[in-house]
């Protein structure tokens, strides 16, 4: 079986808006994935129903072995144990350290504090931020902030990453040592990666698979390397 | 282990958070500490008219006076007539003779008019208890008629205006405290949904990295609590000294010494125990219905 697998996948929000319409796809085990598509493609979608903020309409969406849209509210937390979620605008707890925010993901696993310790100041080693373990969210740049949640997002070991615009509020060069980073967890960690992002220069440069979904419908599925940008996005 | 470990941390989290966004919990914690003191002089109020309620009707009695020419064996059976009646609580009886010596202690001028006479003109008498003065007319009524009664006095018409009046009075101090305690609660709950409003996002974050519905309500349960009982500190001892100052002040008796306050220990010491009960457990409630509202349940 397939890592992630969605079939037939659609999404109509209250209001009558489609998002998703008959989204079929499925991605490996350690895979890096983008996704891009216009502002209201349904990109967001597509990436919010992999982690149960929103329910498909009709259609199954497996991840891990997981029937997604059929967790309970009450049980969504054990789906999210198994990923990691980074997003464009950081989500840091602003009262917590850098540490405490990291750590955070495993206390409400309910951890033993001595198996917390290695594992965030390794998560923060691999994102470049071992110095900066008792510095609040507000006291860092824009990029650091995005590394501390990259290894909140890493800490517990999850098997898939979701990054959800991570670079969308980074500069040039900031976003490029981000990405390294993410490219890392995928290679030394066999992690899958799924990356929404409307970076052209990223997806161009980084050759990886790609989707791209327009106006609800996914429009094209490019295999490594074969993604031009004259294409769309 | 697991659910000590997280239960731990909620408490430790808990204290954390207070401290952190200290105006916040001022704001909650001021708030608090105002109604108690609200619900403090209320409940305060509300027990001492219920006691002086209570010893005031415990006051109340039936003096039945006897026919002149009853008998020893007659009076024994009124008694036990009058003893056989379900609202009687206690029946003392007090002979022609006793009226006479009480009377002539009060004043000489009885004293004089009746050692004038031959013969005591006083009537022989029971003082009638009542279990439920409520009944107080029934009851006497009942004893009126029994043969060898002669008058029946109990304060009629107006002891049933006292009765009614004390009543009504208790009714209203009643439905003020219940009131005073419902709007202590909306209030705290409602500046502690304030205080969580501003963490929502906190909220979303928890829920985005796994953690389960009871590790995130936790906290802020706990949270409720502290706010609750830092906020019952300042009432807790205004309660205790202000009411013992107040005792000592007026002497344990407000307006005539008809009307006794409640000695203050333990008095006071149940009154805090409502009060920081009262504070935590609407602390609780109110940060827990706060928490649900973004959690989607």
């Amino acid at each position: 079986m397939k890592f992630i697998e969605l079939k037939n996948v659609n999404k109509v929000y209250k209001n009558g808006v489609t998002a998703l319409a008959d989204v079929s796809v499925s991605i490996e085990k350690g895979e890096f994935v983008f996704v891009i598509g216009l502002t209201a493609s349904g990109k967001s979608t597509f990436i919010k129903t992999l982690y149960r903020e929103e329910k498909p309409t009709s259609g199954t969406v497996m991840v891990g072995g997981l029937n997604v849209g059929k967790i309970r509210n009450g049980k969504v937390y054990k789906l999210r144990r198994k990923i990691g979620i980074v997003f464009q605008d950081f989500k840091l707890l602003p009262k917590l350290t850098v540490y405490e925010n990291v750590a955070f993901a495993l206390e409400c696993v309910g951890m033993k504090d001595k198996e917390i310790r290695p594992k965030v100041m390794s998560a923060l080693e691999r994102v470049g931020l071992k110095d900066k373990v008792r510095s609040f969210p507000g006291e860092l740049s824009g990029g650091e902030q995005q590394r501390v949640c990259i290894a909140r997002a890493i800490v517990n070991r999850p098997k898939l990453l979701i990054c959800d615009e991570p670079t969308g509020n980074l500069d040039p060069d900031t976003s490029k040592e981000i990405m390294k980073v993410i490219e890392g967890i995928n290679k030394d960690l066999g992690t899958t990666i799924i990356m929404a992002t409307h970076d052209r220069d990223i997806v161009n440069r980084m050759k990886k698979r790609v989707l791209l979904i327009e106006h609800g419908v996914l429009a094209g599925d490019y295999a490594k390397g074969s993604y031009k940008t004259h294409e769309g996005s | 282990m697991r659910a000590v470990r997280i239960f731990v941390r909620s408490i430790r989290d808990a204290f954390k958070s207070v401290l952190r966004n200290f105006s916040l919990s001022f704001a909650s914690i001021m708030c608090t500490t105002i109604t108690l003191i609200l619900v403090s002089v209320a409940l305060i109020c509300a027990v001492n008219i219920e006691n002086a309620t209570k010893s005031i009707e415990d006051e109340l009695s039936i003096v039945v006076y006897l026919d002149g020419e009853v008998t020893e064996e007659q009076i024994n059976n009124i008694r036990a007539d009058i003893d056989s009646q379900d609202n009687v609580a206690e029946v003392t009886f007090k002979s022609k003779t006793e009226w006479k010596e009480e009377m002539s202690d009060y004043d000489d001028t009885f004293e004089t008019v009746l050692n004038y006479l031959d013969e005591n003109p006083l009537m022989d008498s029971f003082i009638v208890r009542v279990e439920d003065v409520n009944h107080l007319s029934d009851t006497a009524e009942y004893i009126k008629s029994i043969s060898g009664v002669d008058t029946v006095k109990y304060g009629e018409g107006m002891v049933d205006n006292i009765i009614s009046a004390f009543n009504v009075v208790e009714k209203i101090v009643i439905v003020i405290v219940i009131a005073l305690i419902l709007v202590t609660a909306f209030l705290i709950s409602n500046t502690i949904k304030l205080t969580i409003f501003s963490r929502r996002s906190a909220i979303e974050i928890m829920r985005l990295v796994g953690a389960s519905n009871i590790a995130i309500k936790l906290p802020f349960i706990f949270e409720g609590f502290i706010i609750g009982v830092i906020g019952s500190i300042i009432p807790i001892c205004i309660t205790i000294y202000g009411y013992v100052i107040l005792y000592g002040a007026l002497n344990g008796h407000v307006f005539s010494n008809m009307i006794v306050l409640i000695e203050p220990y333990n008095f006071v010491f149940w009154v805090s125990l409502v009060l920081v009960v009262l504070g935590a457990v609407v602390g609780m409630l109110g940060s827990l219905k706060a928490v649900r509202k973004y959690l989607k349940i």
